[in-house]
């Protein structure tokens, strides 16, 4: 099976000297829903930028769909379809125009231009605003309007850069749905998200690039069976001054009403439940302190490995 | 892209360029309609009733084409250079380079907005002209021939500067510093054999000043330069210049890093 994106080897060094990529080789496969995580400044968007042709590389090769971006630009243009980190269409052009003229940029006729723009319009919300200016929008609009447009042309492989930052819970879920919905169509989408529940939530594949190197490469699901302990929190009916001590158990009171234990992969926790019931303590909720992925991502930048039990 | 593939990319990018200045009307056609007025009037009817004749035409008639020339210079290149420096500014320049588009059709579509531009203003300077002097055309096609290809040489000119601006300043400076002093020189509103010697040369060094005596021979049948020279300094400096704009888009100054 042709990649969808296959990147080798890239290289960047900006003008001013700064190494943004030390060499980042990656793949991602036709139809899947793929993660590109990384803290601020790791070098997230400069590869996105590259494979979108608006950053120049220093080195390496990446290829769309088997079209290298050096030697058969325009193939692999029509291929890709981006959702960039920034706001960046004009903001005092009508939101319909802003979408139909993205679809003539890829020589699509301007009656079919406008039918492709008013069925994105319509599913992510924004028909009603069609004539309106863009600066009009709020910022959720604003991110769907990025997606419809970066949709209008039909790609094979949709690039995400953070689309639903700054957006409430109610519209990111149904940017979820629809993403989901795009994907299972056929599309392959790559997501950059600083929602680590995001990308849990959604993408089968995972890569972690931090400072320009590639860290992590692999499936959601086998990156969080890497996962041994995690922490929950185990909130009390009645407010304690010290926690009694509690033997073979990580516990720690946080506050008079709250404990946090650690609770390695496999470990039956009913002995932590029968010590605290002798002690007089009872339990009235429970739930993990973070996104398991979360843990992993900080472990993982730290350089801490995966903690064994 | 195929050929209709690749026209239909230039059509939307033209049609997106006259929507930009025809829905700000108010900024983009109208204050040149009423600056030339105020020159008809000031220049033309108070000062030129004064001057007399000039190279056998009333003062009024003389610099009516040096007017209309100065309107069209001004508008193709204020249009294209605002335009590309705002897309840069707002990143929606973002939306042609990601698109599969040629290099050379982003060009043409900006220049076709500011061609546009710069001749509607030109038609709607004229249409202000009659006012005071009947238009009297003397050879139609040197006329039509000269504005488009001066139209298109200041919107590749605008470009370049668009390219190379980082702020809003950057764009008011070569109009402001550069365009307006060669144009004002350029001979609207006299004739080079009245001055002397030296500075009849030192004048020719000013391309905008073969480009006003060859629109100035359309309508008037008169001019100081030869048509020939006319336009071979506006093709050759329109070649160079676009030739060196295709080459700052591939390169992507200012629009990529």
């Amino acid at each position: 099976m042709t990649a969808a994106l296959a990147i080798r080897d890239l290289k960047k060094t900006y003008r001013n000297g700064h190494v943004a990529l030390k060499g980042i080789t990656l793949e991602v496969v036709e139809g899947d829903f793929f993660a590109l995580l990384g803290p601020n400044g790791a070098g997230k968007s400069t590869t996105i930028g590259i494979v979108a042709s608006l950053v120049n590389k220093s080195a390496g090769e990446v290829t769309i769909f088997g079209h290298d971006i050096e030697t058969d630009l325009a193939a692999a243009k029509s291929c890709l379809g981006l959702v960039p980190q920034e706001f960046n269409f004009n903001q005092f052009e009508p939101v319909g125009e802003i979408v139909a003229n993205q679809a003539g940029y890829y020589g699509i006729e301007r009656r079919e231009a406008f039918a492709r723009a008013e069925n994105y319009l319509r599913r992510l919300g924004l028909w009603e605003k069609r004539r309106g200016m863009a600066r009009e929008l709020s910022g959720g609009m604003k991110r769907r309007l990025m997606i419809a447009r970066a949709l209008v042309h039909e790609p094979r492989l949709l690039i995400l850069d953070e689309p639903t930052a700054g957006v409430d819970i109610e519209i990111r879920r149904s940017m979820w749905d629809f993403l989901r919905e795009i994907n299972a169509s056929g599309t392959t989408i790559i997501l950059t998200t600083h929602y680590l529940e995001e990308a849990e939530s959604l993408c089968r594949n995972i890569a972690i690039i931090d400072e320009g190197e590639l860290i992590e490469n692999t499936s959601t699901r086998r990156l969080l069976n890497t996962l041994h302990m995690e922490t929950f929190i185990l909130d009390i009916a009645d407010p304690l001054e010290k926690l009694p001590e509690l033997p073979g158990h990580s516990v720690r009171l946080v506050d008079e009403c709250t404990i946090e234990a650690d609770i390695c992969r496999g470990e039956v926790v009913n002995d932590l439940f029968s010590q605290l019931s002798a002690q007089g303590i009872h339990i009235v909720s429970m739930r993990n302190k973070t996104n398991r992925l979360e843990q992993l991502f900080v472990r993982l930048l730290e350089g801490n490995g995966i903690e064994a039990c | 892209m195929t050929p209709h593939q690749k026209l239909t990319a230039l059509r939307t990018i033209v049609t997106k360029e006259i929507l930009r200045f025809a829905r700000i009307w108010i900024q983009t056609v109208l204050p040149p309609m009423i600056t030339t007025a105020l020159y008809f009037i000031i220049f033309g009817n108070l000062i030129g009733s004064q001057i007399g004749d000039m190279d056998g035409f009333r003062y009024m008639e003389f610099i009516i084409p040096g007017l209309i020339m100065m309107s069209v210079i001004t508008n193709s290149y204020a249009n294209v250079v605002s335009s590309f420096y705002g897309s840069k500014f707002q990143r929606h320049i973002e939306e042609m380079l990601i698109s599969p588009v040629p290099n050379y059709i982003i060009l043409i579509g900006f220049v076709a907005g500011g061609v546009t531009r710069g001749l509607i203003v030109g038609i709607a300077v004229t249409l202000v002209s009659l006012i005071f002097s009947p238009l009297s055309i003397f050879n139609l096609w040197v006329m039509l021939s000269m504005i488009v290809l001066t139209a298109i040489l200041f919107a590749l000119a605008g470009f370049i500067n668009g390219a190379y601006a980082r702020n809003f300043d950057d764009i008011s400076i070569i109009p402001t510093f550069v365009l307006t002093p060669l144009t004002y020189l350029g001979g609207i509103f006299y004739s080079i054999s009245m001055l002397p010697e030296f500075w009849q040369k030192a004048s020719l060094a000013n391309p905008i000043l073969y480009m006003i005596n060859a629109f100035r021979y359309g309508f008037l049948g008169i001019t100081d330069i030869s048509l020939l020279a006319s336009y071979s300094i506006s093709i050759g400096f329109i070649l160079i210049l676009y030739t060196f704009s295709i080459h700052l888009l591939r390169k992507g100054q200012g629009i990529k890093t």
